[in-house]
């Protein structure tokens, strides 16, 4: 008879780290085979059909790189959170109070300077981010309040906050969708290349990762958000202000979640809509786990995953596969990525008795 | 306990590797009926992984096991049960928020319904043979370490297991705990069942034991009767040098009051009083050592000194200065050294480098960072400088601390602590499961300390180390102090009447 056993490894050499990515992305598409061939698609062709459509043409490629910023903020945001075990599932709506903040600032002030106001709406838009995420954090430092469940619930509270205000104050006048009047023109990200939306928010989000970068490797603020993570008892004993370092956590976390609502909404949308965010945030998730909470890693992650999304609608179209299969990738992504995380700290043994 | 018996366990040439350490080289093992059997060595003999080989955690890479005659493969610790080996590890795995009764029917309930009546009934007639007294219905959180092991036997023993292996039984429990265990022990063998001891405390293994198997680095170096050898002889063959701690203690004048502690009152987790109404004093040059039977507020004193635990009551100061309460960063800052009794879950950042353990408390200090930003050179040559002061034996200090050895990572905490400006030093356990050479280092450390005055506070169950390394020492029995007496005029009974509570 032949039984697995679960058996401890010793630590993986340091190339590992970029290895079970990979090997997971492999996997993951190996697996995602299995649905493809269900919806009774040629499998190369539906791969050829992906890749083609995600990175093809020019316009192919900068679109993937429009996916990729709202999924590199809010990668970063998780990761960033997670690395300090503060469990932040509500980038999605911390997305949303940024993207809230945008269209505020945007419709009605107004008053300030035009070349202020992109500025303006950036920073406001990260700090509504932040305050949002400062919510469970607070909860948690204070009271005790678990996070994993109090920054899930809040994601729909934000939801039905935007649902109130787009069927009441925000509403465009005269219309009866829930969707807001559109921002001004000194609102919208500029566009940087002809013939594409390739917008402000794409650069923004490549320097948001060497900030995250610099931050976790050179600063005090870095080092302690890890230490907590590490242990947190063991971080109080040395003199860290565990619940500072803990709110500073979530304030970034939940600001470059922010950022990736802005950039939906000045970029893209111009006005709030409900569905603004095709679920950005709990993309996120997934993202920062693929891309093992390392800044970096999030980058190619986020890539990976726009690549995925656009392609999907290539070869939806080509090979009648519904779109929905980007969903599933990423759902396999996780969950390959989850287990590939378990092997490195444990290892299948065959035992034959 | 005769050898004419048939062995009930054997275990032949079995070798066991981790990466390239051989833990376990070609050793054999046999097992008695009725007899208590230990496993003596220094941390890192190779006591543990044999054991775990024979529960069936780890599988051997050579050799073979035969369990009451018959060839075993193990492939894990539930095979190990059915066949009636049972293991008790030093880390209890009973569930915190569940009753005794249901921690010990856990995984043994066959069927869709429990019958807890019949498993009541057999759990008390198991308790009543063999004199493990535990309330059925107290949840297990509320239970003393003593008792919770008192519920892992039981478990053991209600799983028909008669061959019972216990990992360092005694280093979590209080002495009076370690008379009863014995005795249970005792009587476990009686009954026929065989009982593997491992241990690396000398006296305990002489008291208990039939046979002594003595390990070292991997290899069994000895196998002696116990009534045939002597603790002496033990020494040697675990460290292969001869090595009772000798430590010398020179005449030092005391100085100035360093630590006050005023009608100190703390609470534990419950919000009973764990430290009641407390004063003591340490001068500089002063070795004080706190000695008592484990939960009687030692846990507690030191929380509130290393500023985890606010007091309910009381003041702290040093050098005459109040110290803020509860807060770990106040008691860095007036220097002091405070090496927690849990080294693991308290003192380290297991999954972080050895330099960034090192700089745990200096990192936001000027030396190492300017405007938010970490100053590598300087601390790079800091850590550099302390892993060589403290021979702490690692790969470099970008390796991960949980890759060092027990000894390795109380040096880590000793740098980390000793390395600035040190007026107080707060020892709480600090040799507690560490092998004699660390044990011996550290004391030297604590005395190196002493003489270059600090005053030191030695919190320790260990009471000859207490006799070792103290000057003046201090019983604490329900939060209170009992006696106050200076080292060489203690007399080891009237210690022992004080750890009891007898006040004569």
């Amino acid at each position: 008879m032949m039984r697995l056993r679960i058996v401890k490894r010793p630590p993986l050499p340091g190339w590992a780290r970029i290895a079970i990515p990979v090997a997971a992305v492999v996997t993951t598409l190996l697996l995602s085979a299995i649905p493809i061939l269900v919806a009774g698609a040629n499998l190369w062709q539906s791969y050829y059909h992906l890749f083609r459509g995600a990175l093809g043409t020019r316009f192919n490629l900068l679109e993937t790189c429009v996916k990729a910023s709202p999924l590199i903020f809010t990668g970063l945001a998780v990761a960033f959170a997670f690395r300090a075990k503060f469990w932040n599932i509500g980038a999605e709506g911390q997305l949303l109070a940024g993207a809230l903040m945008a269209t505020w600032i945007g419709i009605y002030w107004t008053w300030v300077p035009k070349f202020l106001l992109l500025p303006l709406i950036i920073v406001a838009g990260f700090l509504a981010g932040g305050a949002w995420a400062a919510v469970p954090a607070l909860l948690k430092t204070r009271l005790r309040v678990d996070d994993v469940v109090s920054t899930l619930l809040l994601n729909y509270v934000m939801l039905h906050i935007l649902g109130a205000l787009l069927f009441g104050p925000l509403q465009q006048p005269g219309s009866s969708w829930p969707r807001s009047s559109e921002i001004m023109e000194a609102a919208k990200y500029p566009f940087l290349m002809i013939r594409s939306r390739f917008h402000l928010g794409i650069p923004l989000a490549l320097v948001a990762v060497f900030v995250l970068w610099f931050i976790n490797t050179k600063t005090v603020f870095g080092y302690q958000s890890k230490a907590v993570g590490v242990n947190l008892r063991a971080a109080g004993f040395g003199g860290i202000s565990t619940t500072a370092v803990m709110m500073k956590t979530a304030l970034l976390s939940g600001g470059l979640a922010g950022l990736a609502g802005v950039g939906e909404l000045c970029a893209l949308q111009y006005r709030l809509i409900l569905d603004i965010s095709p679920g950005y945030g709990y993309s996120g998730i997934v993202i920062a786990m693929l891309g093992g909470l390392h800044p970096v890693g999030v980058l190619f992650s986020a890539l990976f995953f726009s690549v995925i999304i656009v392609g999907a609608q290539t070869m939806s179209r080509m090979t009648g596969v519904p779109s929905y299969i980007a969903e599933v990738v990423q759902g396999l992504a996780l969950m390959v990525m989850l287990i590939f995380l378990l092997l490195t700290e444990y290892r299948i043994k065959v035992a034959r008795k | 306990m005769t050898e004419a018996s048939p062995p009930v366990v054997e275990m032949r040439g079995v070798t066991k590797r981790f990466l390239e350490v051989t833990a376990n080289d070609a050793i054999d093992f046999t097992l008695y009926r009725g007899e208590i059997c230990a496993l003596l060595g220094e941390n890192g003999a190779g006591k543990t992984t044999l054991m775990n080989i024979l529960f069936g955690y780890y599988a051997a890479d050579e050799g073979e096991i035969l369990i009451k005659g018959e060839p075993a493969e193990l492939g894990s610790p539930r095979d190990a049960i059915t066949r009636g080996v049972g293991m008790i590890h030093q880390h209890f795995t009973l569930v915190p928020s569940q009753s005794v009764l249901e921690n010990i029917i856990i995984g043994k309930s066959a069927g869709l319904f429990l019958d807890m009546a019949a498993a009541r009934e057999k759990l008390i007639k198991l308790q009543r043979r063999f004199g493990l007294q535990v309330d059925p219905d107290a949840l297990v959180w509320t239970l003393s370490v003593g008792e919770q092991q008192k519920v892992e036997i039981l478990k053991a023993l209600y799983r028909d297991v008669d061959i019972l292996i216990m990992d360092e039984p005694t280093a979590v429990l209080a002495p009076v705990e370690v008379g009863d265990l014995f005795k249970t022990l005792k009587t476990l063998v009686e009954e026929g069942r065989s009982v593997v001891f491992i241990s690396h405390k000398l006296n305990e293994v002489m008291e208990i034991s039939d046979r002594i198997l003595v390990l070292r680095r991997g290899r069994l170096v000895a196998e002696r009767k116990t009534e045939a050898t002597n603790t002496q002889e033990l020494v040697n063959l675990m460290v292969g040098r001869d090595l009772l701690e000798r430590i010398e203690k020179k005449p030092l004048a005391l100085g100035e009051v360093v630590l006050e502690i005023r009608g100190l009152t703390v609470e534990d987790d419950k919000g009973l009083a764990a430290v009641k109404n407390l004063d003591l004093t340490v001068r500089s040059r002063e070795i004080v050592g706190i000695a008592g039977v484990s939960g009687n507020g030692q846990t507690e004193l030191s929380e509130a000194l290393f500023g985890l635990r606010a007091p309910a009551a009381g003041t702290i100061s040093l050098q005459g200065r109040l110290l803020a309460p509860g807060s770990p960063a106040a008691a860095i800052e007036a220097g002091m050294a405070r090496i927690p009794e849990d080294r693991i879950e308290t003192g380290l950042l297991m999954d972080l480098s050895v330099e960034e353990n090192l700089i745990l408390e200096k990192h936001a200090g000027d030396d190492f960072q300017s405007r938010g930003l970490l100053r590598f050179p300087s601390i790079h040559r800091f850590s550099e400088e302390l892993v060589k002061r403290f021979s702490i034996l690692t790969a470099g200090r970008d390796a991960l601390v949980k890759s060092l050895s027990g000894g390795n990572l109380q040096k880590v905490i000793l740098a980390r602590e000793l390395s600035g400006r040190t007026v107080l030093v707060v020892a709480s356990q600090p040799t507690r499961g560490l092998d004699v050479g660390a044990m011996e280092y550290i004391h030297q450390r604590l005395l190196a300390e002493q003489e270059r005055g600090s005053a030191v506070l030695l919190i320790s169950e260990d009471l000859d180390e207490i006799f070792t390394v103290s000057d003046r020492m201090i019983v604490m029995y329900e939060g209170i102090i009992m006696g106050d007496v200076r080292t060489n005029e203690a007399v080891r009974e009237q210690i022992g009447l004080w750890m009891t509570g007898v006040k004569a």
